[in-house]
């Protein structure tokens, strides 16, 4: 419930890791078995220190940040999401959303997923409704 | 320095790339996305819960992002010249151009705007048009930037969602 919701609020679902684990699950449900997912060779002949993860997956964990900041009381309208740096395997990330404006049932959000050393690896912005807040 | 856009690729712009038409989706397809996508936690209630989901949520819904056109679809525009897979060429190929034959391509960002949601037994169609080429020099070097814009239908014709998505060609 975020009736409460406050122009500056910030939040998070909290720092995690994710490897082949997260990423075959993936795979598996979006057909999205990519070598550079898959096999550390691959991503380093792409220029990474290995396998990366998968920008779609990034994009569903900013959508289960909003989900979980929602709890069920809204839904979310739009997501705007630019992938900056690569999800490495077992490098521990968080995804982080912060209210800029509220506008009557509206919230704006900036939503941004960062590693534990700071380095953003997705950055982008979010409206959802927030039902009972008008 | 030669560019990546040929005369043809800028002459596309705004042209159908892509159509798709989705099977139906079933419950079992969103309750694994939810699995896949929430794993090492158990997924929400409201998406493998069709009681709980009905009682508090009108019903089962996929995950807002949920992708139906994952594996096979019922029915997709044929390409013009047939890809390679994972070919970084797929969408010039699509409507019979030659695309700029780059060896890697990743997901550089998505933009959606949601309507109404995908419920199970619904069939969605994606109808995607090439909207902007960019070229850029990053860390991977020079980049070719493709923007395409994309719109979702259900079968009764409400907007399930809108967007553009851009992929980045090294």
């Amino acid at each position: 419930m975020n009736r409460d919701a406050r122009v500056g609020e910030t939040f998070t679902t909290g720092f995690r890791r994710a490897g082949f684990a997260e990423w075959n699950r993936f795979a598996a449900v979006n057909d999205e078995f990519v070598p550079i997912h898959m096999d550390d060779a691959e991503g380093r002949a792409a220029g990474y220190p290995g396998a990366i993860g998968m920008g779609r997956l990034q994009w569903s964990y900013v959508h289960n940040l909003l989900r979980d900041w929602l709890a069920g009381d809204g839904r979310i309208v739009s997501v705007a999401l630019r992938f900056t740096g690569p999800q490495l395997k077992d490098v521990e990330f968080a995804p982080f959303g912060r209210v800029t404006a509220i506008r009557g049932e509206e919230a704006d959000l900036d939503v941004w997923i960062e590693d534990a050393e700071g380095a953003t690896l997705a950055s982008g912005t979010a409206t959802v409704t927030l039902p009972g807040r008008g | 320095m030669t560019s990546y856009v040929s005369d043809r690729m800028r002459a596309a712009l705004g042209e159908v790339v892509d159509w798709r038409v989705s099977f139906p989706i079933s419950a079992s397809d969103i309750r694994r996305w939810a699995v896949a996508v929430y794993y090492p936690e158990d997924p929400p209630r409201e998406f493998w819960d069709a009681d709980f989901a009905d009682r508090e949520r009108g019903g089962i819904a996929a995950p807002a992002e949920f992708n139906p056109f994952a594996w096979l679809v019922a029915d997709q525009m044929k390409p013009a010249i047939r890809p390679e897979r994972r070919d970084p060429d797929r969408l010039e190929k699509a409507i019979g151009i030659p695309g700029p034959g780059l060896r890697h391509q990743i997901n550089g960002g998505t933009e959606a705007v949601y309507g109404v949601p995908m419920r199970p037994a619904d069939v969605i169609t994606s109808v995607t048009r090439l909207g902007e080429y960019r070229e850029r020099t990053g860390r991977l070097g020079r980049m070719l930037i493709t923007v395409t814009e994309v719109a979702w239908t259900n079968q009764r014709g409400e907007t399930v969602r809108t967007g553009r998505d851009t992929s980045i060609r090294y």
